[in-house]
Parts: structure tokens; C-alpha cells; sequence
């Protein structure tokens, strides 16, 4: 934020960075050789809704929009929930091959949201993995930032901390992860995971 | 384009802020020239003292600026919290903070039934938040979320240092007032030869020095009720849900009406930094160009005006 803007108490929202996201398929690959994690196929992306009709009526379009792309290639429907915060997880589930296609399904969201004005509501996507030992894994895209952090969260509401900053090590050149380590919020109970 | 339309600035009230911190640097700079003046037409030494009133003056500033946090928390009485101490809060802090793109502040509870909070520190990485245990029983999540909003967009716009430096002026005249009563009670200075002169020289400056305090301290209180209204649009704004924050201002002020004026009294040298003032609501006429805060009305009035920018069509 500007300085006059401190000084005048004006803030400035601020927008999201969308393209980063596109990494992530080529990330995976070195995260998989690297960790043995595969991606589940499951991305979701979370924002927090605008009260009005204005925003109801974008999220409706938008949802319709993601239904009707992902249903041509025989995907499932979007799932809309919502969490104890009050943000609202869509989440997209697909084939857990098409990583690819799943990244671009979320791109589509963020873009639908920020062409209708709503891009400063977006708080972060969220693409799951699990390895072998069905230890489960996300990468959490952070919009306002353009980095990712890992999140691996085990039985009620722990996390594996070592396993997270394993995860940054090896896929630290692919990913631009968030170094301000306070800024690598839990997303307890995420959907999709 | 939509997004500048949704989440424009309100002009108006960027206007008048800009007036306010406009007319305290007019006054501030009218003030050292007839301060300069009555010392030329005087003796020359009595610079040394209007200097000292600077230093002193601006130590307590800087001072009490450096310290806000630490005297805030413990005159509230409040102790951090962890996250897991306080999950839902931490929470809702987190997600705040990565959509504003802030970093975190340290966040604490006072455990007292006035409901209330406010967030202080010099700066964003040296920031407090601060919740009362009777606002986490009185408010649901959403209406939580728009209050903590709320203080975070005070810490976004800096306000302790702007306010900080806006009195500064204020505790300058104060400390020269002081100066001048006392060296004139004690009138050690000048006996016999230039006595009559050192006196009209320390009237004048008193007299200065009280009409710049007293200007000073209005539109320091004008420029407090702006910086609230600054702090509730942003925050309503960040959230999407002005009728959250609506409705946590009228359940706020309404409880706080029905508090004994005794333990009002108590928690009002914090005002200027609490989400809703401490005050009764007796009385209320006069006071209203010495309030820290906006008259409730006019704020839930402002943050109808964002209501309906929100809903707009794109």
C-alpha cells in the first residue's frame, strides 16, 4: 500500500496472482520422484463470499461454467461448500492423472472471479496428494503472496511439520514457496483432502 | 472497470481526513512562529526553553509510540494467546491476514466482560490484537471476523503513528503551558531589571500555548473519528460483510450502554484505541466533538454506503 494511502486510511485491495499456478504440474513430477507423493486428482479453490446479490449471481455463473467444461470430459460436478469461517470451497475432482486439465479448471475460477471484480475475495487453491503410506499432503497456493506452502496435516488437528519442510526441500526449485513460515496458515478439514 | 468501482475509496472522507491532518500542520507551524516571534521581540535565552518543551515533548511521542503495545496490554490486562489456546480466533486472524497480505500480528485476550478489542504497535510487524472474553461470548464468527477486520485495517493505515504524530503538537503546547505556569509561580529568573518583561514573555507564551492546545485537541479528536470511519470501511471491505460488522457495532455500543458508569470511567483513557468508545450514554450532546469515535448512526450510515457499492452490478 502507497504511503499516501497509509496515510489517508485508504486500502487498496489487494488483487491475486494468478499464473503461478501453472508450476505445479511440473512440480509434481519432481515432488513424486523426490517424495513419492502422487496428486489425487482433488483441487479446490477458497474465497470468501461478498454478501449481495451481485457476488451470488457470479459464483452461480461461475459454478455452471466449471460443470459444464469439466462434464464434456466426464468429470465430476463441482462440489460448493462451505467452512466454519464462512469461505466457500469449490472443489473439482478429477482423473488423478490430469493434473494439467485440474489446474486449468482452477485458473478458470480465479479468472471468472477476478473479471467479475471479486479478485481481492480470493484466498488460496488447494491441489491434495497422498503417498503410499496414504500420509496426505496439499499444496496451498496463497493469491495475495504468489507462493505455495505444504500442508500435511495427520489425525485431528496435527500437523507433520517435518514432513512440510521435506516437501519444500525437494521441491523448493519448482515452486516458489512463502518464506515467512508464519504465513503457512492450517486449513484444517479442507475439502478434497 | 469493476474492481475499481466495488472497492473504490470514499472521496469524501479522504477529503476531509486530508483537511484535518492540513489544518494541524497550519497549526503546528503557527504555533512555532509565534513561539520564534514573542521570543525575538523578548529575551533570546527563552529559546532554550521552547526547545526543551520540543525535546520533552517529542520524547513522550516517541516514547509512548515505541511502548504502546506493552502499556496497552497491561493496563487491558490481556495475556497472548497461542493458537492452540485459541484455534477459532487464530483462524479467523490467519485468513484475514494472507487476504490482506499482512503479516500476522501477536494476538491476546483480556479476560473482561466489557465487550471490546483493539490492536496496537509501532508498526505491522510489531503488532497486538486484542480481544475481551465478553466480545468472544457476545458475537457469532462472522460478526467477530468484522471487528478484528476492523483493528487490522487501523494497523494497515498506521494509525498509532499517524495519531501519535497528530498529538504531538498537543503534548508540545501542554509541556510549554506547564513551562511557562511554573517559571512564572516560581519567578526566580530576571529579578528587579528585567522582571516585567520575562513576565509578559512567559504570559504570552501560555497564552499561545493554551489556544494551540485547545485547537490541536479538537481536530485531533475530528481526525480520530475519521481514522474510525477509514477503519470501518476497509474492514468491511476485506470481509465482504458489512451487515457482520453492522450488527457487531450496534450489539457493541448497546451493551456498553448498559455497563454502571463506574466501570466506564475505568476503561476510558483507552478509548482512542478500542473498537467502540467506553462511554456512557448520558450527556452524549456536547461531547460529541470531544469523542474518539464517530456517533454510532453515522457509522452504521457509512458502512451502508459500502453495502451497496459491494452489491452494485459489475
Amino acid at each position: 500500500m502507497g504511503f499516501l494511502d497509509t496515510l489517508l486510511g485508504r486500502t487498496k485491495p489487494v488483487q491475486p496472482k494468478l499464473d503461478d499456478l501453472f508450476a505445479l504440474p511440473s512440480a509434481a513430477i519432481t515432488l513424486e520422484a523426490g517424495a513419492g507423493f502422487k496428486p489425487t486428482g482433488s483441487g479446490s479453490v477458497c474465497f470468501r463470499p461478498v454478501e449481495g446479490r451481485s457476488f451470488a449471481d457470479v459464483q452461480k455463473d461461475v459454478t455452471e461454467l466449471l460443470n459444464v467444461s469439466s462434464g464434456q470430459e466426464g468429470g465430476l460436478p463441482i462440489e460448493v461448500t462451505k467452512d466454519n469461517y464462512g469461505f466457500t470451497w469449490l472443489v473439482s475432482s478429477r482423473m488423478s492423472d490430469q493434473l494439467d486439465a485440474l489446474v486449468t479448471d482452477l485458473h478458470a475460477v480465479n479468472t471468472a472471479l477476478v473479471d467479475n471484480g471479486f479478485g481481492p475475495q480470493l484466498l488460496c487453491t488447494l491441489v491434495a496428494f497422498r503417498d503410499d503410506e496414504e500420509r496426505r499432503l496439499a499444496h496451498v497456493y496463497l493469491f495475495k503472496r504468489g507462493t505455495f506452502y505444504p500442508f500435511a496435516p495427520t489425525t485431528g488437528e496435527h500437523r507433520d511439520n517435518a514432513l512440510e519442510l521435506q516437501v519444500k526441500g525437494v521441491v523448493g526449485d519448482d515452486l516458489k514457496f512463502e518464506p515467512d513460515l508464519g504465513r503457512w496458515f492450517p486449513v484444517w478439514g479442507a475439502p478434497g483432502m | 472497470m469493476a474492481a475499481r468501482t466495488r472497492y473504490a475509496p470514499d472521496r469524501g472522507l479522504t477529503a476531509r481526513m486530508t483537511a484535518t491532518m492540513f489544518l494541524l500542520g497550519l497549526v503546528f507551524v503557527a504555533f512555532i512562529a509565534a513561539i520564534i516571534g514573542i521570543g525575538a521581540a523578548s529575551h533570546a535565552s527563552d529559546a532554550v526553553i521552547v526547545l526543551f518543551a520540543v525535546f520533552l515533548g517529542g520524547g513522550a511521542a516517541i516514547g509512548s509510540l515505541f511502548y504502546s503495545d506493552k502499556i496497552a496490554l497491561r493496563t487491558a490486562g490481556a495475556k497472548e494467546v497461542t493458537p492452540q489456546q485459541a484455534p477459532e480466533l487464530h483462524g479467523i486472524v490467519d485468513r484475514l491476514c494472507a487476504l490482506a497480505d499482512m503479516p500476522k500480528p501477536r494476538v491476546a485476550i483480556a479476560n473482561t466482560d466489557m465487550p471490546n478489542a483493539f490492536a496496537t504497535g509501532r508498526n505491522a510487524d510489531k503488532a497486538v490484537l486484542c480481544v475481551t472474553t465478553g466480545l468472544l461470548r457476545r458475537l457469532n464468527p462472522d460478526e467477530l471476523e468484522g471487528v478484528i477486520s476492523h483493528e487490522m485495517s487501523h494497523v494497515a493505515h498506521k494509525d498509532v503513528q499517524v495519531m501519535t504524530i497528530a498529538s504531538f503538537l498537543a503534548i508540545m503546547a501542554a509541556v510549554l503551558i506547564r513551562i511557562a505556569f511554573y517559571s512564572e509561580l516560581f519567578g526566580g529568573r530576571g529579578r528587579g531589571r528585567g522582571n516585567q518583561n520575562v513576565f509578559v514573555v512567559m504570559a504570552a507564551i501560555m497564552l499561545v500555548s493554551i489556544v494551540v492546545y485547545a485547537i490541536s485537541f479538537l481536530l485531533i479528536r475530528l481526525l480520530s473519528r475519521y481514522r474510525e470511519l477509514a477503519a470501518d470501511r476497509s474492514g468491511a471491505l476485506l470481509t465482504g460483510q458489512p451487515s457482520a460488522l453492522k450488527s457487531a457495532l450496534v450489539k457493541v455500543s448497546g451493551e456498553i450502554a448498559r455497563i454502571p458508569s463506574k466501570d466506564l470511567r475505568a476503561a476510558e483513557p483507552l478509548n482512542a484505541f478500542f473498537f467502540a468508545p467506553a462511554l456512557s450514554l448520558q450527556g452524549a450532546s456536547l461531547s460529541r466533538i470531544f469523542s474518539t469515535h464517530p456517533p454510532l448512526e453515522r457509522r452504521l450510515e457509512e458502512l451502508d454506503k459500502v453495502q451497496r457499492q459491494l452489491g452494485g452490478a459489475s
